[in-house]
């Protein structure tokens, strides 16, 4: 008898402890680090571009909002829709899907987990349990074009581009009618390096495009590449003349011959998504991000202080506000496709 | 002409032309050559880790050399000593040399598969080019008039003939591979610190399958290999100023129809410009 009491007891015990340890288990649940996972494209992390700057993003939320996260960068296009799977199965509470080649991906998971919620950048997944974030380049590419424009004495300007999607295309068109704002005689080199995703990832051919354009006598080359662009960066090194970075700011990369950058904040887009997430206010559906949101600029800091001028600075607040006023219509390449 | 034209055709052609004279030698001498593309990819990224620790692109371009010939000797190891299949284990090499940069890369530059940037007084002005026109000339001479070169010619064709004779078939096959191996890798080298100022993740970009085409366009002879090394070098450049130039009508050419020009050029060279292109005749039987 003692000894089936005693079991009893230990049975009861047993019993106490482990409902003890799950209610502090699911409270733990409850206080529980937020998880985000990054899932970045395949020039990665250290592209100092367009991921960097995703990657920064979520560096400052790790810091700041003492979120728990984790990265991975994709060996190649076919392999978002498992790694973004990766990161639903183990219950992360916010997958950041980064760049326009992963629409598919998310919107393949958004189904397939309609609880978990996704942070999807540069495309409209159209999910109700996706937050897309667009961003208005050709806004912040018309600002960059005025700037080449204004540096270039020979009125010949180029642009080269990484792969030719849609998304670069609205790049090019915000920039052509900033060059021709302030410079409607110009000459506009256009390039792009390839129709598939190496074209990211190959600056010797950016470099040959940037070398070729800088001989037919460009001035400045906005180069939206990715990877790629730091061929142009080394171009413009070796013939001495000027190039404008894109996303991050790359002003850093080639002191003195980089004249801006076109700022895309896709760090502040990711980082703020984080903090409404903690504070419980995350929000699905879509998100634009132009001048006003200053979701994109032109980057100043020490390194391009020399190149560009207090009456270029002057000039560009004229034309950012202008925009932002609407009395500048931007033509938008998303628009003028629909049209056709 | 000079500096607008033929000076880039040389330059976007001496990664090709490199790879393509070593994967002629291996090819030669009987073995099937699918690798270089990893042996360029292993080569520009340690060709670009020697050029930052050193400061001198010399030491760098040798370290992609002997990189790629290190990589080439697993290659060696395993169509050789254990007789695997030729195009599988040159496709694991690929796949295998896809790995190795971003694991150094994050021991020694906390990166995912890129190296910090090369700075300008370390990086290359003009050297590449001459390197390359003498390895070009020493092939040419190699190839035609020396025992070597024969000798590693007959591997391919009639390797029993040549062991009759006394010579190692094994010996001139590792000879070749480790050719192949070290002038993909010098190819690779180019690229990281001629063409541009760091290692890039999967910067290689399919060059070492162009060289490889470039190869069979130019029946395994060095000359014709390197004739058709300048011409993808030559379409690729003509390619880059065709983009946005109107050629008939209002509208410039859709760039993709421009881009497709090297590959279009290759089908159509191969397809029957240069007649029957012979390849060694033993090669793949090992």
């Amino acid at each position: 008898m003692v000894k089936i009491k005693d079991m009893n007891i230990f049975k009861y015990t047993s019993l106490l402890l482990l409902s003890f340890y799950l209610s502090s288990s699911s409270l733990n649940l409850a206080h529980a680090e937020i998880k985000v996972g990054l899932v970045l494209e395949k020039s990665g992390k250290d592209d100092k571009s367009f991921n960097a700057s995703a990657y920064k993003g979520l560096k400052k939320a790790e810091k700041e909002l003492g979120v728990t996260t984790k990265t991975v960068e994709a060996p190649d296009n076919s392999a978002y829709e498992s790694l973004q799977r990766a990161f639903a199965e183990k219950k992360f509470d916010l997958i950041v899907a980064i760049g326009f080649h992963q629409l598919e991906a998310v919107q393949k998971n958004a189904d397939r987990f309609p609880d978990q919620k996704f942070l999807l950048v540069d495309e409209d997944a159209k999910k109700p349990n996706v937050r897309s974030v667009l961003f208005e380049e050709h806004e912040g590419s018309y600002l960059v074009g005025a700037l080449a424009a204004l540096h270039s004495p020979s009125g010949k300007i180029g642009f080269i581009g990484g792969m030719d999607v849609p998304l670069i295309r609205r790049f090019q068109m915000g920039y052509e009618a900033g060059v021709k704002k302030i410079n409607p005689k110009a000459e506009i080199f256009v390039n792009y390096l390839g129709v598939t995703g190496e074209a990211w990832n190959n600056p010797p051919k950016a470099k040959e495009q940037a070398l070729d354009q800088y001989h037919r006598g460009a001035d400045v080359i906005f180069v939206a590449a990715g990877n790629s662009g730091l061929g142009v960066f080394d171009a413009a090194e070796a013939q001495k003349k000027l190039a404008i970075g894109v996303d991050s700011n790359q002003n850093w990369l080639k002191p003195g011959y980089v004249l801006t950058s076109m700022l895309k904040h896709v760090d502040e887009s990711v980082f703020d998504s984080i903090k409404l997430l903690k504070e419980g206010k995350f929000t699905t559906g879509l998100t634009r991000l132009g001048l006003k949101s200053k979701g994109v600029d032109y980057a100043m800091d020490e390194n391009n202080a020399k190149l560009v001028t207090a009456s270029d600075q002057k000039k560009l607040a004229e034309i950012k506000t202008d925009i932002i006023a609407g009395k500048i219509k931007v033509p938008d390449y998303y628009l003028s496709q629909k049209k056709k | 002409m000079f500096e607008s034209f033929l000076l880039p055709v040389l330059r976007v052609s001496t990664p090709l032309i490199l790879a393509a004279l070593g994967g002629m030698w291996c090819e030669r001498s009987g073995i099937v050559q699918i690798g270089l593309e990893g042996f360029i990819l292993v080569g520009s990224f340690f060709g670009a880790v020697a050029t930052l620790s050193t400061m001198n692109p010399f030491t760098g371009f040798l370290a992609a050399g002997l990189a790629g010939m290190v990589l080439s000797v697993l290659y060696g190891l395993v169509v050789l000593r254990y007789r695997s299949n030729q195009i599988v284990a040159g496709t694991a090499i690929n796949l295998f040399a896809m790995g190795i940069p971003p694991f150094f890369s994050k021991i020694w530059y906390d990166s995912t598969g890129s190296t910090p940037p090369i700075p300008t007084a370390a990086q290359f002005q003009v050297a590449p080019l001459w390197i390359t026109f003498a390895i070009v000339v020493l092939s040419f001479i190699i190839y035609h008039y020396s025992r070597f070169g024969l000798r590693l010619r007959f591997s391919g064709e009639h390797p029993e003939a040549l062991q009759s004779a006394g010579v190692s078939v094994r010996l001139k096959r590792w000879q070749g591979i480790l050719m192949s191996g070290f002038l993909a890798g010098l190819a690779g080298g180019t690229l990281s610190t001629y063409l541009s100022s760091s290692f890039i993740r999967n910067m290689s970009a399919g060059r070492g399958f162009i060289a490889l085409a470039a190869v069979i366009l130019g029946k395994w002879k060095p000359i014709p290999t390197v004739l058709a090394c300048l011409l993808f070098g030559a379409t690729e450049i003509a390619q880059i100023r065709l983009q946005g130039v109107v050629l008939w009508g209002t509208d410039p050419v859709p760039v993709q129809w421009i881009q497709i020009l090297p590959y279009f050029i290759t089908i159509v060279v191969l397809a029957g410009a240069v007649g029957r292109s012979n390849s060694p005749k033993a090669l793949g039987n090992s």
